[in-house]
């Protein structure tokens, strides 16, 4: 199914000491694709998605970007996440920076880009995630919602190949949730390659080309958004969606 | 009451003795903290065991015997510097130990998803750490450091017994010229208290600019 494969995991296991959160992970995310991933809390999704751009060790396994394996540690590492945007549960704007200067930092710093030429790329995409009014403020003077398109468009200012988002409305209200996905379906839309670890089922079968479904530290189902949600084979994931969409 | 306005050459002479023990010393502990704090903090093993056996010996060790290590061990392995650079030697290294674990305690209170979102945009430990951390850190560690520095301010007192120029020495002189002891006191406290008032001064002026807003 994936062609062009961008995102590849192979054997991937992954300890917190005795506990065994990551268990022979295989995925591969193809170029373009949307893959959601979901699944009870503690089936290690988040650690999964943290795992790609090496925010997270591993102790048995590869992971492979683009037909690059993932290095360990130092530039070659630092320069590889530059090429995945990665959107968190709690936004982690940098506190002391203005939006303007959040989406600019790290193109001055790991691009190399003049301070100007970033500044003017900074607009464009605050443009595109509907806040380049906001652009002089402090990210403590905006909302859960706001925050997180910005967080989107610091990622998205690296022109990355690939986008992760951790949960990425888990933290917001719910009216404030669709802004943020409304911002994810557009760059689904435009092709972007995404694994989104999330609650938001509507997102899943509307944007997602396949979702996995993980628990205990596997993936138990890898399959269309549509097939996965009305017919279920797992005994684990029927038991999942009957607690989560009966309310 | 007249041992200042007599004497006010050899007091001011001391004065400034500690006030430049005072710049250097911090100056050189604030460079070697915020140094052994990066230490403490990378990525890299050796370099964390570097700075915490730095901290642990030096932070453990009384100044006074750290006077004596400096200032008669370093001759004998060939290096032989003034008094007074031994002195500021001694005085920094020991202050940056106090000064790296303010920094590091500072560094602990910025949130750890800072650091992940500047990794995870492809910024080295470096510049996570210039650009992101320790500019945040910085502003809660203002009051520790300042704390620091006088503290310093004060141990420099100890030179004095090492034949380096500050202010507490003075005393020695004016008691030989047999003024009394209690107006000697008097004025050199006044003349440390005006340099930590100053210090104080400047990291209050400091932390309204710079630290937290509650």
């Amino acid at each position: 199914m994936a062609v062009d494969p961008l995102i590849e995991l192979q054997g991937v296991n992954k300890y917190y000491g005795e506990l065994h959160v990551l268990r022979d992970i295989d995925l591969t995310v193809g170029r373009g694709e949307v893959v959601v991933v979901i699944g009870p809390s503690g089936s290690g999704k988040s650690t999964l998605c943290r795992t790609i751009n090496r925010l997270e060790t591993i102790e048995s396994g590869t992971i492979t970007l683009d037909g690059q394996p993932l290095p360990a540690e130092g530039k070659a590492l630092a320069r590889l996440r530059a090429e995945v945007g990665m959107v968190f549960q709690s936004f982690n704007l940098f506190a002391h920076k203005t939006v303007l200067q959040n989406v600019s930092l790290a193109q001055v710093k790991v691009r190399k880009s003049k301070k100007d030429d970033a500044d003017r790329h900074s607009r464009e995409l605050l443009q595109r995630v509907g806040l380049l009014a906001h652009a002089a403020k402090y990210p403590a003077q905006l909302s859960g919602g706001q925050q997180q398109r910005v967080a989107i468009a610091r990622a998205l200012a690296m022109d990355p190949k690939a986008m992760l988002f951790d949960e990425p409305t888990s933290a917001l209200d719910p009216e404030m949730i669709n802004e943020v996905l409304e911002v994810m379906r557009q760059l689904a839309r435009d092709g972007m390659t995404m694994v989104v670890v999330t609650h938001e089922m509507g997102f899943a079968r509307a944007s997602a080309n396949r979702v996995v479904f993980m628990a205990d530290g596997r993936i138990v189902e890898d399959r269309a958004p549509e097939d996965f949600f009305t017919h279920p084979r797992s005994e684990r994931a029927k038991d999942f969606l009957s607690k989560i969409l009966k309310h | 009451m007249n041992v200042l306005t007599d004497n006010f050459s050899t007091y001011w002479e001391g004065f400034l003795g500690t006030v430049e023990l005072t710049v250097y010393g911090s100056v050189l502990a604030l460079a070697l903290g915020f140094l052994m704090a990066s230490f403490r903090v990378a990525p890299v093993g050796s370099l964390r065991v570097f700075g915490t056996v730095w901290v642990t010996v030096l932070r453990n060790t009384p100044l006074t015997l750290l006077f004596f290590a400096v200032l008669l061990g370093l001759p004998r392995f060939g290096l032989v510097l003034p008094f007074t650079v031994f002195a500021v030697l001694a005085l920094g290294c020991y202050t940056s130990a106090f000064i790296c674990e303010a920094l590091r305690s500072g560094i602990n209170t910025v949130p750890k998803g800072q650091g992940e979102a500047a990794r995870s945009l492809g910024m080295t430990f470096g510049q996570t750490l210039s650009a992101v951390v320790l500019p945040q850190a910085f502003r809660s560690v203002i009051p520790p450091v300042g704390s620091t520095l006088i503290a310093l301010a004060k141990n420099s007192a100890i030179a004095g017994a090492f034949s380096v120029t500050e202010l507490l020495g003075t005393y020695k002189t004016m008691s030989e010229l047999g003024y009394n002891i209690v107006w000697t006191f008097v004025w050199i406290a006044l003349g440390y208290l005006v340099i930590t008032l100053a210090i104080s001064a400047l990291f209050h002026v400091l932390e309204r600019t710079w630290g937290v807003a509650r």
